[in-house]
């Protein structure tokens, strides 16, 4: 065992967009239970603060995989890929269009709760559609550009159902 | 007669013995102290058999200190000296306390945290609250017959760093050894869960004297998962005695108020609203000083109009944490309520009303925390096997960075589990530049100024290089306890400049020392006999911790050699503990402390593979 070995590896699981998130959460507590620092409280400092460190380390992995972009985007990077490289900022025309028809929806559903539900669904369906579309590209296709392309979209979609709460609040 | 069993001089202790470990709510209006005895937690009474100590701390003037009822009975008569809810005041400077008119104290504006001027001189809250602690600590020993290994101190869960370390500090004070600092609510769904074996989604209410807490939590097959929490560290049972405090002066007339009659008057409002938890109305008379006489009548519908608003201002949270877990309504199964305060009908009609169903009320809200501080200190002080249950809980507001423009960078977002660490890098703004200044901020406004400021410091020595072109990396770790430390180094040249911080408001060990010193009872203590009874109590712990180990897996993971170097280290701190030479107990313990790194580390790898194979540890190949 070693701090190096990547996230999967830590939790026993192949490498791979599609995950059994049950064998994750299983995994994840199972190592929890040995070595986060309540089962040290009574140790000796060296024990102490090793299980610090893997409790921080243990946390890392489990939040970066439990989260379908998180674990798209580490994917990728496994594989050399930044998917998020500020430089590259490329979007499909379509897509753009659709951006921009999804923020005039929401600036003018205003306050009215029943039109930002509306709108938050069908951002969910298509946020799904993409996580499959991530799913082919990253597991079967192996194709990395497609998949960060498809990543940036889905960034999109995170902080535009952000604003949605946000608009909700108000 | 069953025969006690004692040791050989000098042997260690068996590993076996029950450690005495407490936990501790210290709360704002209330405090307890509880121990598992016989496997059942219990709170501990003192003397007169009241479980609840009053957070009351009274100065006298000959230099004594009274604490509980002896105090509070006296807060009227004397409320410059006597200090009612000092929760409120720890880890806050003066603009952050609201309500100040109608406090009765003489504040000193200090930095980092307000003092209060009494007749034994300027008080710290947290020296305020060690005294609390040090009455709890004494009733612990009393009861449970010898010195406490730790303590579990439980904290409302939206406290944020300030606060926290607060507390932790005034345990120090008061000679308390923390084994953790605690949420309140995750203390709470413990003591409800291990009872009742819950499974599912629980969201815990806990609005206590002075803070309000909303955690919700996923409990399945022993393990205390917090997905998310909110609250108001400023919103408790106060606000609605202040509530009806302020109703009593407008309808007698009262412009001006001496701190005496302020005092009483708290103290009326506050027994109005507990009586009409069960009555309609209640019946509030007073004498003033002035001699006019106050006698008013409260019914239970304008009290509820009066605090209406204060009842709404606890269902955003309610939301928020909803929202923050991805969860529904309809996804909480059992809403559990704590706190003195959620006696209040008015307010379990609210959340049910919220929840859709009737909260759960089973546990004495007053007791329950205290009930699971005490069930954690007993497993943290090891003397559970230790697979009972785990807690994973979370940072209950993100901690962050001021950048250019007075904006935030967060660095860790709220609701992570802790422990849990971040890196971010950053680099310089100026050709030239060799200093940086970092500021660490905790809140969730996008302007620093919005934010609590919670440490500064200048990392400096970065080599002079072109605007953008240093490397520097800063890093933020959350302990267990749900304190933060930040580390940074500049790491473009390989040139490093590293420093810890800790946060400007935590008391250093000489603070501490010269604390201790000041006060009434260590004044002709021995600070070098106190500091070796420490001292011994870190050895013995490191000493059985050790033996522990070496029994447990000694013969597996070390070699021949290895294991007699570890033993021989074992025996010299062994012989150091025989001896009241500190400096040599000192080196004995570093030395252990250090020859165990490495067999700590393979008991750590062993036992994470034990956990992924699922299988027993005399199956494994090493």
């Amino acid at each position: 065992m070693d701090f190096s070995q990547n996230h999967f590896a830590l939790f026993g699981l192949p490498i791979a967009f599609e995950l059994d998130a049950e064998r994750l959460e299983r995994a994840y507590r199972d190592i929890q239970a040995q070595i986060h620092p309540d089962r040290f409280a009574h140790a000796g400092e060296a024990e102490q603060r090793l299980s610090m460190q893997w409790a921080t380390r243990v946390n890392e992995a489990y939040q970066t995989l439990r989260k379908p972009f998180e674990r798209a985007r580490y994917l990728l990077q496994l594989n050399g890929v930044d998917a998020l490289d500020p430089r590259d900022t490329s979007m499909p025309p379509d897509f753009l269009m659709r951006q921009m028809e999804w923020r005039e929806a929401l600036a003018d559903a205003g306050g009215d709760s029943g039109a930002l539900a509306r709108l938050e669904d069908e951002l969910r369906a298509h946020a799904a559609e993409l996580r499959a579309e991530l799913a082919q590209q990253i597991d079967r296709r192996r194709d990395w550009p497609a998949a960060a392309a498809t990543l940036r979209k889905l960034r999109f979609m995170d902080k535009l159902l952000e604003e949605i709460e946000a608009a909700y609040e108000q | 007669m069953a025969l006690l069993q004692i040791a050989e001089p000098g042997m260690s202790t068996a590993p076996h013995q029950h450690r005495l470990a407490v936990g501790i709510d210290l709360g704002t209006t209330n405090s307890l102290v509880a121990t598992v005895r016989n496997g059942v937690a219990v709170v501990l009474n003192d003397a007169r058999g009241h479980g609840l100590l009053p957070s009351v701390v009274r100065y006298r003037a000959d230099g004594g200190v009274d604490v509980g009822h002896a105090a509070l009975a006296r807060a009227a008569e004397d409320p410059h000296n006597t200090i009612v809810s000092v929760k409120r005041f720890m880890g806050r400077g003066l603009r952050d306390l609201p309500d100040l008119a109608t406090l009765p104290y003489q504040f000193v504006d200090a930095p980092g945290m307000v003092r209060l001027r009494t007749v034994a001189g300027e008080k710290s809250p947290v020296e305020v609250s060690a005294e609390i602690l040090k009455v709890l600590k004494a009733r612990g020993e009393a009861a449970l017959g010898g010195e406490l290994v730790g303590a579990v101190i439980t904290v409302p869960a939206y406290f944020d760093d300030a606060q926290r370390q607060a507390t932790k500090d005034a345990a120090r004070l008061a000679g308390l050894n923390v084994l953790r600092l605690l949420n309140e609510p995750t203390a709470a769904a413990i003591a409800y869960g291990l009872d009742n074996a819950a499974e599912g989604i629980y969201a815990v209410y806990d609005l206590g004297g002075g803070t309000f807490d909303l955690s919700i939590l996923k409990l399945t097959r022993g393990v205390f998962e917090v997905l998310a929490t909110h609250g108001d560290s400023a919103l408790g049972g106060d606000d609605f005695d202040r509530r009806i405090y302020c109703w009593i002066l407008e309808q007698a007339q009262l412009h001006t108020v001496d701190d005496h009659d302020k005092a009483m008057l708290m103290a009326k409002a506050r027994e109005a609203k507990e009586y009409l938890s069960d009555h309609d109305e209640a019946r509030i008379t007073a004498l003033l000083a002035s001699g006019q006489v106050i006698d008013l009548l409260l019914s239970e519908t304008t009290f509820n109009d009066l605090t209406a608003s204060l009842v709404n201002k606890t269902l955003t949270p309610c939301r928020k944490a909803l929202r923050d877990a991805g969860l529904r309504v309809q996804d909480v199964k059992g809403v559990v309520m704590v706190g003195g305060a959620t006696r209040v009908p008015r307010i379990q009609a609210a959340v049910g009303e919220f929840f859709g169903q009737m909260p759960l009320t089973n546990l004495d809200p007053d007791k329950v925390v205290a009930l699971g501080a005490a069930m954690q200190a007993d497993v943290l002080a090891g003397n559970k096997s230790g697979d009972d249950w785990l807690l994973l809980d979370v940072v209950p507001l993100s901690l962050g960075l001021e950048t250019m423009g007075g904006l935030v960078e967060k660095i860790i977002p709220r609701n992570s589990t802790i422990p849990t660490a971040r890196a971010q890098e950053f680099t310089t703004f100026k050709d030239g530049q060799t200093a940086m200044s970092i500021h660490v901020v905790q809140g969730e406004r996008e302007l620093v100024a919005d934010c609590r400021s919670l440490a500064r410091f200048e990392l400096r020595g970065i080599p002079p290089m072109v605007a953008g072109a240093a490397r520097v990396r800063v890093t933020f770790q959350v302990d267990a306890d749900g304190l933060l430390s930040v580390t940074a180094r500049e790491t473009g040249t390989g040139i490093e400049a590293g420093i810890t911080v800790k946060p400007s408001y935590g008391l250093s060990d000489d603070e501490v020392a010269a604390m201790l010193r000041a006060s009434y009872e260590y004044a002709q203590d021995d600070m070098a006999a106190r500091n070796l009874a420490e001292a011994r109590v870190d050895a013995r712990r490191l000493v059985e911790a050790t033996q522990a180990a070496l029994a447990e897996n000694g013969d597996a993971l070390l070699s021949t050699e290895e294991r007699a170097a570890l033993e021989k280290l074992v025996a010299a701190l062994d012989n150091a503990l025989a001896g009241d030479d500190l400096a040599a107990l000192k080196r004995a313990s570093d030395a252990l402390n250090h020859g165990t790194v490495e067999f700590a580390a393979r008991r750590m790898n062993l036992s994470v593979r034990k956990a992924l194979t699922g299988h027993r540890l005399d199956e494994l190949e090493i």
